[in-house]
């Protein structure tokens, strides 16, 4: 658990974020991701203005892989939507279990837009991770800190990719696009202290792969009701029997 | 007229099948943790769910890779992630090394396959 921080003001703990945000792992796994984006995008005939901006709005690198490819192969638009959104059914649990961190007493419900606009994975991790050791009536600024960190770094990065787009042999494309998963295991495994966190992780792997290998339609979000319920179930049961 | 549409189609596509599909899941989640506290059971069990969710997005960017990440070979890309987490959790559960670890097995297995 990293040491409590105390912020002087909204401003230094919104600095107290973007630090945060630059030197935590996933500034380079960021930058290797949208590196890897930016060549897509590349590929796909985007312009690079195109990529900052989805970076801005979607702010979720599974939903803009799935975007720039669906679009660039000229699929129609709708099933790109509903892939877009079924890939984003993860932002909801997250948002429910993240808000309630962020709110103290006299949080107003704009206050939290940003937030909510800005929930992503790596923002998610860090924020679970990170907020509790924050004083209460700071953890809004620092969270937006955090973010804004994030997401400049990804965004600078995908013009780095666009530009290096036709220098990049296949293996190293390759290996950004392995930062996403990989990451994403490793920091979501160190946040799970709990077991109900643990079975969830390893109960969703498995599902999964299954799911998706047995071709059920809306794959994730049965892994997701599927997996952390069990957990979720497992977790009372023993609460139950303690 | 047509040129602005032209150049301004890929935006408006943006919008419409991009951010909007997308943001509907954040406005959901604001609407229903107005008033819950994070010890409620329904912030306990959401968390649940995102973390199955997540890991189910892993497995499907590893074993159901796509793009230049499909060239690696499957055998090549779970063994990578296997020896991140291992190096993951050898080097004091951290995500940096296990990153690391897991790049240089990918990097390496991958030139090994072609060469």
């Amino acid at each position: 658990m990293p040491a409590p921080a105390t912020f002087s003001s909204s401003a230094a703990a919104f600095l107290g974020g973007v630090k945060s945000a630059l030197t935590s792992v996933f500034f380079l796994v960021l930058a290797g991701t949208y590196i890897g984006m930016g060549a897509l995008a590349h590929d796909f005939g985007f312009s690079s203005w195109w990529l900052a901006l989805s970076t801005v709005l979607v702010w979720a690198a599974p939903a803009q892989v799935i975007l720039i490819s669906a679009l660039g192969a000229g699929s129609a638009l709708i099933e790109a939507a509903i892939a877009v959104t079924l890939s984003a059914i993860r932002l909801f649990p997250m948002v429910v279990a993240l808000l309630p961190l962020l709110r103290g007493e006299g949080t107003r419900l704009r206050d939290l837009l940003l937030p909510t606009h800005f929930t992503s994975v790596s923002m998610w991790v860090e924020s679970i991770r990170l907020l509790p050791g924050v004083p209460r009536e700071r953890r809004i600024a620092f969270c937006n800190g955090l973010s804004v960190g994030y997401m400049s770094t990804a965004a600078s990065f995908g013009f780095v990719g666009y530009y290096l787009a036709a220098e990049l042999p296949p293996l190293f494309a390759g290996s950004l696009l392995f930062l996403t998963p990989l990451s994403f295991l490793l920091s979501t495994a160190r946040n799970a202290k709990a077991m109900m966190d643990k079975l969830a992780l390893v109960l969703g792997l498995l599902l999964g792969t299954i799911l998706t290998a047995t071709n059920v339609q809306l794959d994730l979000l049965w892994t997701g009701i599927g997996g952390g319920t069990l957990a979720y179930i497992v977790h009372r049961l023993r609460e139950a029997a303690a | 007229m047509s040129a602005i549409w032209t150049d301004l189609a890929p935006y408006l596509a943006l919008i419409l099948v991009g951010y909007l599909p997308n943001e509907v899941w954040r406005l959901f989640g604001l609407v229903l943790a107005r008033g819950l506290n994070e010890d409620s059971e329904i912030v306990v069990w959401s968390r649940a769910v995102a973390t199955a969710i997540l890991a189910g997005v892993i497995a499907k960017l590893i074993v159901f890779s796509s793009g230049a990440l499909a060239g690696i070979p499957l055998g090549v890309r779970v063994s990578a992630a296997a020896c991140g987490f291992l190096a993951y959790l050898l080097v004091k559960r951290s995500v940096f090394a296990g990153v690391l670890a897991g790049e240089a097995a990918l990097l390496l297995g991958g030139w090994l396959v072609v060469h």
